[in-house]
């Protein structure tokens, strides 16, 4: 009993630290200073007359006196692709793409189907007659194709990757210890958890069952000891993830929105004016002379300096 | 050392033997009709002199001459000064002008090399490691899980090791000058990590921090512009007395009389140019004069401090220089009461005013800039001047200079001119935003120490190449006069130097020039011929 209440407890925690980890590394990206335009074309929200040959406002004759545009739709053209199916590995490394795509979309799948396996456990308390019938049928086989499937693409998408890193001569030179205990983690998490769960004993709870464990605190269920372990790992491989450089879909916002398509103007009397007003405080110290920079000076002062105002030719 | 054998650990190496010889056959082929390897330059090796002065641990070349420690003691110092810098390049105080997108591509990167396909410089050489985009950020994002985020036994493990010492150092200043800066690999990445942005970091980190920068760009660059007024040397009178030349000889030439004004209060707009135009293609300011008062633009020079040269290398190593440049420019438009700044033809000076500069230029000295490519395409499609396509009814491709077009989004208004004036356009392949550096981005046009200019045309500006001689291939005939347009100074000069290393315009006639010289080429009200085809 003491078991599978640890069992429980371990996995809420690792969801409260990845959540937790996620929103801080978030923050801590959301509060760097805003930094000196360095967009990136194509910039999918420019105007549809634009974007369509990744121009900019810059084409436009006097662009300061027209409207500002921001094509929304055409940020959602871009990202759903590329969130999805990962349209930049595709087109720029498609051997990539082919060991990639199913780890990341067999995790899609399996965040998705967890996600609906727990949204049947909650209806199965509040409004049990709606899981009842064809819909309760066919939310049972959406979750296991979606679970088992995710599970068998993600492994076998961390399996290639993991070869690839091992016998590929561009990627081992950048391949750390790090990198390779990653991918082992991910196998051997979906491993015990596929086949923990595939393998299970007589008697040991299915999937639903163990939903509503879980949401329950259930301490009657028991586990074999291959999907204990899985769970176990998967655990702590959610509460790892956001530690690591894994963590890069939170930081893809960032990269992609206040970077590569960060194209505001800076109008006067702006948030952007606002901001860099309070950097021209700054006090840097960069020790180079011809800087300038004493500690002292602010960045707006050594800005104005003229390092070369009193050099001789 | 095998080109492809080089590891991450070799740029710690004590010895001072490059990592990397590149050979003529190592190199990425070219079509005709330089296609083989007997066809291709010959390489001039370094001198022995410079290996024995300066750390030239790299490669074959060597870009910015630093000279040798004289002992231990010196290369800790060195060792030190760099560390310093680093920390302070991911604090807010020193560096809020690159921290995030810095931050996010240090701790992001899948390395999945996804960016190396891209890189012109490494598919050029071959292939050879050390110009592989994720090499150099590698070796950085190593030294900052390290030293800046505190290390340990965990992250070594994590992220990997790397041993800190003066050759790697020196190893790396010369790695960053092996980056043209032009941000194609950053384009692909799919995670949105920027490699050209740390090799920019980086050299900020040796300017700003160890006062180390190619002389070109610092000593002969920003600082003679803060200087004089100018990269070249001209003060505001040499400047004067130069464009009234031109002025001259522009209007004997084309029968239409020109004048350039200067220092005009209240014009619409403040053209400024690379200064390197007027000494080295003074058709160029000279056709824009044309075309300006041929068009009714009020407009004007200004004869400011740089407010007559375009130009902003602190753009390329320098956050300090670049903004002191930048400011200049805006103060010259605020005296003058201008209306907007137009940027003349050059690429890095569209950037940096327009794009880079814009959070740093507050209240009255925010003026609004434009590209001088935005402007002409309003002339001449406007229907403002009479024009003759059949005049440049010769071969015509047209090179995308990455500061304007990757890096600012100004695609279309110079094709829209060509397409118009050009009955023999054609593209090279890729263009617009997908397009390759000249070879000549990040300064090297302009930087020609030792045997540099060799590695610039053999390796940065091989991709170019090919796409040149690809676009030309149906008329490689030296009977046919061909056009590189290239609406950036640098990229001319870069290609200046290279057609001229390989004798492409002798053996196959092929030219190259800006935009505006083909819209006055066109011009019915100009003598025929404003194009001279002759050499320079």
């Amino acid at each position: 009993m003491i078991t599978t209440i640890l069992l429980y407890s371990l996995m809420y925690a690792a969801v409260l630290v990845f959540l937790i980890a996620c929103g801080v590394r978030a923050i801590y990206i959301a509060r760097l200073p805003l930094h000196l335009r360095w967009e990136l074309y194509p910039v999918p929200h420019e105007a549809a007359a634009q974007a369509e040959h990744g121009g900019s406002y810059f084409e436009v004759t006097d662009w300061w006196k027209k409207p500002v545009h921001s094509n929304l739709l055409g940020e959602w053209k871009f990202m759903l692709p590329e969130m999805l199916f990962q349209k930049a590995l595709w087109e720029f490394n498609r051997t990539l793409w082919f060991f990639s795509f199913p780890f990341h979309f067999g995790l899609y799948l399996l965040i998705g189907a967890t996600g609906l396996l727990g949204m049947r456990a909650l209806f199965a308390f509040w409004a049990p007659h709606l899981m009842s019938g064809q819909t309760g049928v066919m939310l049972h086989w959406a979750c296991a194709a979606g679970w088992l499937g995710g599970a068998a693409l993600a492994a076998i998408g961390a399996f290639c990757l993991l070869i690839r890193r091992l016998t590929d001569e561009n990627l081992k030179t950048y391949t750390t210890a790090g990198d390779l205990f990653n991918l082992l983690f991910f196998i051997a998490t979906l491993g015990c958890l596929v086949a923990g769960y595939l393998f299970r004993p007589t008697g040991s709870p299915h999937a639903l069952a163990l939903a509503r464990g879980v949401l329950t605190f259930d301490t009657a269920l028991r586990f074999g000891p291959l999907l204990a372990a899985g769970l176990v790992l998967s655990a702590l491989l959610t509460a790892y993830i956001p530690m690591t450089h894994m963590s890069h879909f939170v930081a893809k916002y960032f990269t992609y929105h206040t970077v590569r398509w960060d194209d505001r103007p800076n109008l006067q009397g702006s948030d952007l004016a606002k901001k860099v007003a309070e950097y021209l405080t700054y006090r840097p110290r960069w020790a180079a002379p011809h800087v300038g920079a004493d500690g002292v000076k602010t960045w707006a002062e050594i800005a104005t300096l003229n390092p070369a105002s009193g050099v001789k030719k | 050392m095998k080109k492809g054998n080089v590891r991450l650990a070799d740029m710690s190496k004590e010895d001072k033997k490059p990592l990397v010889h590149l050979e003529n056959a190592d190199l990425m082929p070219l079509p005709p009709p330089l296609d083989g390897v007997s066809k291709d330059h010959s390489w001039k090796p370094l001198s022995p002199q410079a290996q024995e002065k300066y750390e030239c641990g790299l490669d074959d070349t060597c870009a910015v001459s630093i000279p040798q420690p004289k002992s231990r003691d010196e290369e800790q110092a060195l060792v030190r000064k760099f560390l310093s810098g680093l920390e302070k390049l991911f604090t807010r105080e020193n560096n809020w002008t690159f921290l995030e997108p810095l931050v996010l591509t240090m701790e992001h990167c899948a390395k999945c090399q996804t960016c190396s396909e891209a890189c012109h410089i490494f598919e050029a050489s071959g292939r050879s490691e050390i110009y592989r985009p994720t090499y150099r950020s590698e070796i950085m994002r190593r030294l900052y899980f390290k030293y800046v985020k505190g290390g340990g036994l965990v992250s070594a493990w994590q992220h990997g090791d790397i041993q800190l010492n003066w050759p790697l150092v020196a190893r790396l200043i010369e790695l960053t000058y092996r980056c043209n800066l032009c941000r194609r690999c950053a384009q692909t990445c799919p995670i949105g990590a920027d490699n050209g942005l740390v090799a920019h970091e980086l050299r900020k980190v040796f300017s700003q921090e160890m006062g180390i920068a190619a002389r070109e760009i610092h000593d002969h660059g920003s600082m003679l512009q803060l200087k004089v007024g100018s990269s070249t040397g001209m003060n505001a009178a040499a400047a004067k007395d130069n464009i009234a030349f031109i002025d001259e000889d522009i209007s004997e030439k084309t029968g239409v009389e020109v004048k350039t004004p200067w220092d005009v209060e209240g014009a619409d707009v403040l053209l400024i140019h690379n200064a390197g135009e007027i000494m080295a293609w003074p058709e160029n300011p000279g056709a824009f004069a044309l075309v300006l008062n041929a068009a009714g633009i009020s407009w004007t020079l200004s004869s400011e401090l740089a407010g007559y040269d375009a130009i902003n290398y602190g753009l390329w190593y320098d956050d300090a220089q670049f903004a002191r440049v930048a400011l200049k420019h805006a103060e010259a438009a605020r005296k003058l009461k201008v209306k907007k700044i137009v940027l003349g033809e050059c690429g890095h000076a569209h950037k940096a005013l327009s794009v880079i500069a814009d959070r740093i230029l507050g209240g009255d000295l925010n003026i609004p800039r434009e590209s001088s490519m935005t402007l002409l395409r309003e002339i001449v499609m406007g229907g403002r001047l009479k024009l003759d396509p059949t005049r440049n009814n010769f071969p015509v491709t047209l090179h995308d200079p990455c500061n304007l077009v990757r890096l600012m989004g100004v695609v279309e208004p110079q094709r829209e001119i060509v397409r118009k004036l050009c009955p023999q356009f054609r593209e090279m392949e890729p263009h617009g935003v997908d397009n390759y550096c000249c070879g000549g981005g990040s300064g090297f046009a302009i930087m020609s120490g030792h045997n540099f200019p060799d590695w610039r045309f053999h390796v940065s500006g091989r991709k170019k190449l090919e796409q040149i001689l690809n676009a030309f291939q149906d008329c490689l005939d030296p009977s046919i006069t061909k056009y590189i347009c290239a609406p950036c100074s640098n990229c001319k000069g870069q290609f200046r130097d290279m057609l001229a290393y390989y004798d492409l315009w002798k053996r196959n006639s092929i030219f190259y020039g800006g935009l505006v010289e083909l819209i006055v080429n066109a011009m019915t009200d100009v003598k025929p011929g404003f194009i001279e085809w002759e050499w320079r």
